[in-house]
């Protein structure tokens, strides 16, 4: 039963995202509104992303310190390329992608979910608006544009956040860090964040958009569907992140 | 002109309409009345094709939306004005960006011939000086005048209206009535109708069919519906014992 009904929505995810490619009707509005879903999600995300990245960054240095200075035989300039490469490949993606699900998943459901109950997606229907491709094509679209610049922010701001932290500890001065910093450097590490931070936002936005869309009911429902959405997108990040490090690594 | 013949809906077991036909002419204030669940909200949703009958046709002039693909119906759909038990308004845009919605999707006009339209819409439903307003400030019954101007936007032929005066009070009912009324003659417009609002009926109904239990009951006009033989739509119309017995002396 369960297998069967997952299945299902896993079939109507899929047609939902099929009608969602089709030609707009006008491109000028489909713009318009990508922009705007680009400016909430970037500007909206802006300051968690970055007060969390510089903690995380300062955390990660923190403690690999400690254990450093119990191996003595670790230089401790090893510390920059450590928090580097784990920013990069995964504390900047990954704790980017589940702050974002937790923020626009029920944002992006509640706003859809909101305009199916009290019949504003009938209204642009019956206008001949091709609805699944307004509603949720922009906030795909936007989301897959804005987040690999905010994942990015979080990389440097975590990296820094690591400075700042081992020299409060007393691990290192700057250069050492910075020499760390350059020491290694893995082109395919950013080809795997890249990945990560496009992959993300979009099982994000197009679970939370199909979670919104096809809401039945009223206000208890909404609330469920805003909570399956964060649930629901959170999971399929981790699960993708796990195979997206597979695979490439 | 719509022309619909013998459609019939089924939501699994129960069937909700049951073999629905008939005909609504352009310039008419076509009424579906009768109770709650009789079948009138899926009557209209078929009509905008919201909903698909499994039997039957409807024409909007002589084109079948039954068996329209999503793309068949947005073509057509350009031409239909809906107004929503709900109103619908867009909660996210403020009244004048609602106002303009169909026609920023739809047309390829400037700025300034927009905004003309708009307020041309606007005015024609007597407001004035809302345009910067959202839909959580206006009234209820300013809503509904929101939802008819961009329910008439875009010159549509055929406007479709969900008990259009819910939770509205009975003056307000009766310029909103008035509004539907007047732009339907003025613009040839073939107008459907749901309510159970008698007073609507009687003011402004040209054409009213009955529902009862997913059946069409009765057909006539505003003249004969007062006047009819039929138990069930006498029920309905002089459902309060107060009309029962205003009836009843008038009879005497
Ligand atoms: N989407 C649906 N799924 C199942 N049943 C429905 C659906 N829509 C309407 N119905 C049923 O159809 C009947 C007619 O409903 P409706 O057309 O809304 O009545 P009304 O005349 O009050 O507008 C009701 O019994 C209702 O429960
Ligand atoms: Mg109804």
């Amino acid at each position: 039963m369960f297998v069967l009904s997952f299945l299902e929505g896993v079939g109507k995810y899929l047609f939902m995202l099929r009608s969602t490619i089709s030609k707009p009707e006008k491109v000028s509005m489909y713009w318009r509104e990508t922009v705007r879903q680009m400016y909430d999600i970037g500007v909206g995300s802006f300051g968690i992303i970055a007060i969390v990245s510089v903690f995380i960054g300062g955390v990660t240095a923190v403690q690999f310190g400690y254990k450093f200075i119990e191996l003595a035989f670790i230089p401790m300039w090893w510390l920059g390329a450590i928090v580097r490469d784990t920013m990069i490949l995964e504390l900047a993606p990954t704790i980017t992608a589940l702050l974002l699900a937790g923020k626009i998943g029920s944002n992006i459901a509640t706003e859809l979910g909101t305009m199916r109950i009290t019949e504003q997606i009938d209204a642009m229907d019956i206008m001949g608006v091709n609805t699944t491709s307004f509603l949720v094509g922009p906030k795909i679209v936007g989301g897959v544009l804005i987040v690999p610049a905010l994942v990015m922010v979080a990389m440097l701001l975590g990296t820094y956040g690591g400075m700042i932290a081992g020299e409060m500890g007393g691990f290192y001065t700057d250069q050492e860090y910075l020499y760390g910093l350059q020491d290694d450097f893995r082109p395919l590490y950013i080809r795997v964040m890249f990945v990560k931070s496009i992959v993300f936002p979009f099982l994000i936005t197009s679970i939370s958009c199909y979670k919104g869309f096809y809401v039945k009911g009223g206000a208890l429902q909404l609330g469920k569907a805003s909570t399956e959405a964060v649930v629901i997108s959170s999971i399929a990040v981790v699960i993708a992140n796990f195979l997206i490090a597979f695979i490439m690594l | 002109m719509i022309e619909v013949h013998n459609i019939q809906k089924r939501f699994g077991e129960q069937l909700v309409l049951k073999g629905i036909s008939t005909t609504f002419s352009p310039g008419k204030c076509n009424m579906i009345i009768g109770k709650s669940g009789a079948g009138k909200t899926v009557f209209l949703n078929c009509l905008v094709g919201l909903v698909t009958p499994e039997e039957g046709e409807i024409l909007l002039d002589d084109r079948n939306i039954v068996p329209m693909s999503q793309k068949e119906k947005s073509v057509i759909r350009k031409e239909m004005g809906m107004l929503f038990q709900k109103n619908a308004l867009f909660d996210s845009m403020n009244i004048e960006e609602n106002v303009m919605f169909p026609l920023d999707m739809f047309t390829n006009k400037s700025l300034e011939e927009k905004k003309e339209r708009v307020n041309f819409c606007l005015e024609r439903v007597n407001l004035v000086n809302v345009n910067k307003k959202y839909p959580s400030e206006i009234s209820g019954g300013m809503m509904k005048r929101v939802a008819l101007a961009r329910a008439m936007v875009l010159n549509p032929k055929y406007l479709f209206c969900d008990e259009p005066n819910s939770g509205l009070d009975p003056k307000t009912s009766i310029i909103i009535d008035e509004l539907i009324k007047e732009i339907t003659e003025e613009y040839k417009i073939t107008t459907v109708i749901n309510t159970h609002d008698m007073n609507s009926v009687i003011g402004i109904g040209d054409k009213i069919i009955y529902f009862y239990e997913g059946e069409k009951n009765w057909e006539g006009t505003n003249k004969e519906v007062l006047n009819t033989d039929n138990e069930n739509l006498n029920d309905f119309i002089f459902a309060s014992k107060f009309l029962k017995e205003i009836r009843n002396l008038n009879k005497k």
